[in-house]
């Protein structure tokens, strides 16, 4: 792809993320309840005390300055102070963060190695018993409701076994300083391969759970472009001219059918975005979804709003790294 | 007007007809997304009737029941066949009313979506330029949040509720039909009898009610079918989070919420409307698998 085809995408992308701070701006003015009001709680405080909060936060201008105002803060990463932690919102978000991001990681890995292989193996036998387990199998993955799948998991694993823990990140004596605030990474480096496995056995539950539905999807999306593959020109060619079964479908096949398998994961890790929401509630995982869904409790809603705010900008960026990706990998596409 | 509206019905209608028919039974010899649609109507008839086939009512508590296990386990009552939750309320007869909000939402926001969906996508797509423009940007924008994260943000400010809820998933339900028939009508509008219908002086508001709207039926009932299957699901997830319709009012979703705090010693509290939410998507999932099997011979593999 041209450079001249990569900015004239990304230019494409400004409408876009502007529209998408007009819906966050619009959910932030018409959200009930005075954010002073709610910031003053039950503080003793003069009717010019308030006043002079009000102007501080704008309150008193008209809407489409104040648009404005919340597009440049937001621009430089200011939302205000979040009411409950009584800091800025933009800090309390950073410091989840990691948690988020390295739970979304492991399941996307989680999903990969297990739907490629499993996809693979459908596509080659086709009608078969792997493929018939393989396809009722995705159908529970999408129609499984992914809270209820986790407490399950939580019953047999945690409660009857008692072999992995219940809710957290990392258990208490397995606390380590931080590096990169990735803790399955930071106990390697810190030389603590015990608290490495007491990570991945907080991590692991939810990040199945989270991965199930992307599992069933590239599944299917592998095993269908694979039998796609399969059916080409060059695929019947390689078999015409002698090739080996196997060395055909892995050298030549598969690497073709992974194309749409990618793009596919790319524009779903965008959508565990969402299900972190869920599955850091079940799992009791300290990242940023869990944060959002007490946030709206205590009516913390800056914080509600920044997050919805960064949570919709990932996604579009996601996506839009899908379709490059997409492109990239299939030259005959063209953006 | 008279002349074309002959034409179309006869050259359009029994053709119409019997793809239809064939397609339906294409769809009935499909066994086991038969069985699949069975299981969704006895759900549905179970959501009417549920007054009179809940053995109790679904909000009477009783302490003395706290927790009691399913019938069938030390402790149970067959009187309470699945067992009580923390307030001693029946849980079957909670999950027999359950079902109510669970497919009324669910109904009501694909009804709602795939009209508006209809309305916007046949516009964008027949008449094009700046209505097109406008749509299009729209559906761009809105595809730009994650769908829970949307309806999260939205029942933050609404609140909660059951009118709330359903708003708040047709937001953005609607676009996933708009681009469907913002897709099929950009392929029809082309075609040789909306030429015909155009050069007989068909207005576009025929054009697209009677001409391209009956050809491009098909996928927009199988996708939201589909759809139906998804948005039951958000539902249950919003209502697990607590931002669904208010206790008591007994939903699928609130029920497994509940159940969360007891999962060391009484599991059937979170378990068993679980196996309703599971029973009822599969059931849509498998069943609206079939009709598409049956309508689109794309997908004939």
């Amino acid at each position: 792809m041209s450079l001249a085809r990569l900015i004239e995408r990304l230019l494409q992308l400004i409408p876009v993320l502007l529209g998408v701070s007009v819906i966050v701006f619009v959910m932030i003015t018409l959200t009930p309840g005075d954010p002073v009001e709610i910031m003053i709680g039950d503080q003793n405080i003069t009717a010019e005390q308030e006043a002079a909060m009000r102007e501080d936060l704008g309150l008193d201008r008209p809407v489409h300055e104040r648009f404005f105002l919340f597009l440049g803060n937001a621009v430089q990463g200011d939302f205000g102070e979040s009411f409950y932690h009584r800091r800025p919102v933009i800090d309390v978000i950073a410091e989840r963060l990691p948690a988020t991001i390295e739970l979304s990681l492991v399941a996307l890995i989680i999903a990969l190695v297990t739907a490629i292989p499993l996809g693979v193996v459908a596509a080659i036998k086709k009608n078969s018993m792997t493929d018939r387990l393989a396809t009722v199998g995705s159908l529970l993955g999408v129609s499984l409701p992914g809270f209820w799948f986790g407490i399950l998991l939580l019953m047999l694993f945690a409660v009857q076994l008692q072999i992995l823990p219940v809710s957290g990140r990392i258990g208490f004596s397995s606390e380590i300083e931080p590096i990169t605030h990735f803790l399955l990474i930071d106990t390697l480096l810190r030389g603590r391969p015990d608290a490495f496995l007491d990570a991945l056995s907080h991590i692991i539950l939810p990040a199945i759970t989270l991965g199930l539905p992307m599992t069933a999807i590239l599944m299917r999306v592998t095993r269908t472009s694979m039998l796609e593959v399969m059916r080409q020109d060059y695929v019947t060619f390689a078999e015409a001219k002698g090739l080996r079964r196997n060395r055909i479908l892995f050298r030549h096949a598969l690497k073709n059918a992974l194309i749409p398998t990618v793009s596919v994961a790319a524009i779903e890790t965008g959508s565990l975005l969402g299900g972190n929401m869920i599955v850091e509630t079940v799992f009791g995982w300290p990242g940023l979804g869990r944060l959002v869904v007490e946030s709206i409790f205590v009516r913390n809603y800056p914080l509600v709003q920044a997050a919805v705010l960064f949570y919709a900008l990932t996604y579009v960026m996601l996506n839009f790294l899908a379709d490059i990706l997409y492109t990239v990998l299939n030259p005959r596409v063209k953006l | 007007m008279t002349a074309i509206d002959n034409g179309s019905a006869a050259v359009a209608s029994p053709a119409g007809n019997s793809i239809f028919r064939r397609n339906m039974a294409t769809f009935a010899e499909n066994r086991l997304a038969l069985g699949s649609a069975v299981v969704v109507l006895l759900f549905v008839l179970m959501a009417i009737f549920a007054p009179f086939i809940a053995p109790h009512d679904p909000n009477t508590t009783d302490l003395f029941r706290r927790l009691q296990p399913p019938a069938w386990q030390e402790g149970g009552d067959w009187a309470y066949v699945l067992g009580c939750d923390a307030l001693g309320r029946d849980i079957l007869s909670r999950i027999i009313y359950g079902a109510r909000i669970s497919i009324f939402v669910g109904a009501a926001v694909v009804l709602v979506a795939t009209t508006i969906g209809i309305i916007a996508g046949l516009a964008a797509g027949f008449l094009r330029g700046w209505v097109d423009t406008v749509i299009s940007r729209v559906v761009d924008i809105l595809l730009g949040f994650p769908y829970l994260i949307f309806a999260i943000g939205l029942m933050a400010m609404m609140g909660p509720g059951l009118i709330n809820i359903i708003l708040a998933l047709v937001y953005k339900e609607w676009v996933i039909p708009c681009r469907v028939v913002r897709g099929e009508t950009l392929a029809t509008r082309e075609l040789e009898y909306v030429e015909a219908a155009r050069a007989l002086g068909a207005s576009s508001r025929h054009i697209m009610t009677r001409e391209i709207l009956p050809n491009i039926l098909s996928p927009v009932i199988v996708v939201s079918t589909i759809r139906m299957a998804h948005v039951i699901i958000l539902e249950a997830s919003l209502s697990f989070l607590g931002l669904g319709v208010q206790p008591p009012t007994a939903s699928w979703g609130a029920m497994v919420a509940d159940g969360r705090a007891f999962i060391m010693q009484s599991w059937w509290v979170s378990t068993f409307p679980g196996v309703a939410i599971l029973l009822l998507v599969l059931a849509i999932n498998v069943a609206s698998q079939g009709l598409r099997d049956a309508f689109d011979p794309r997908f004939h593999e």
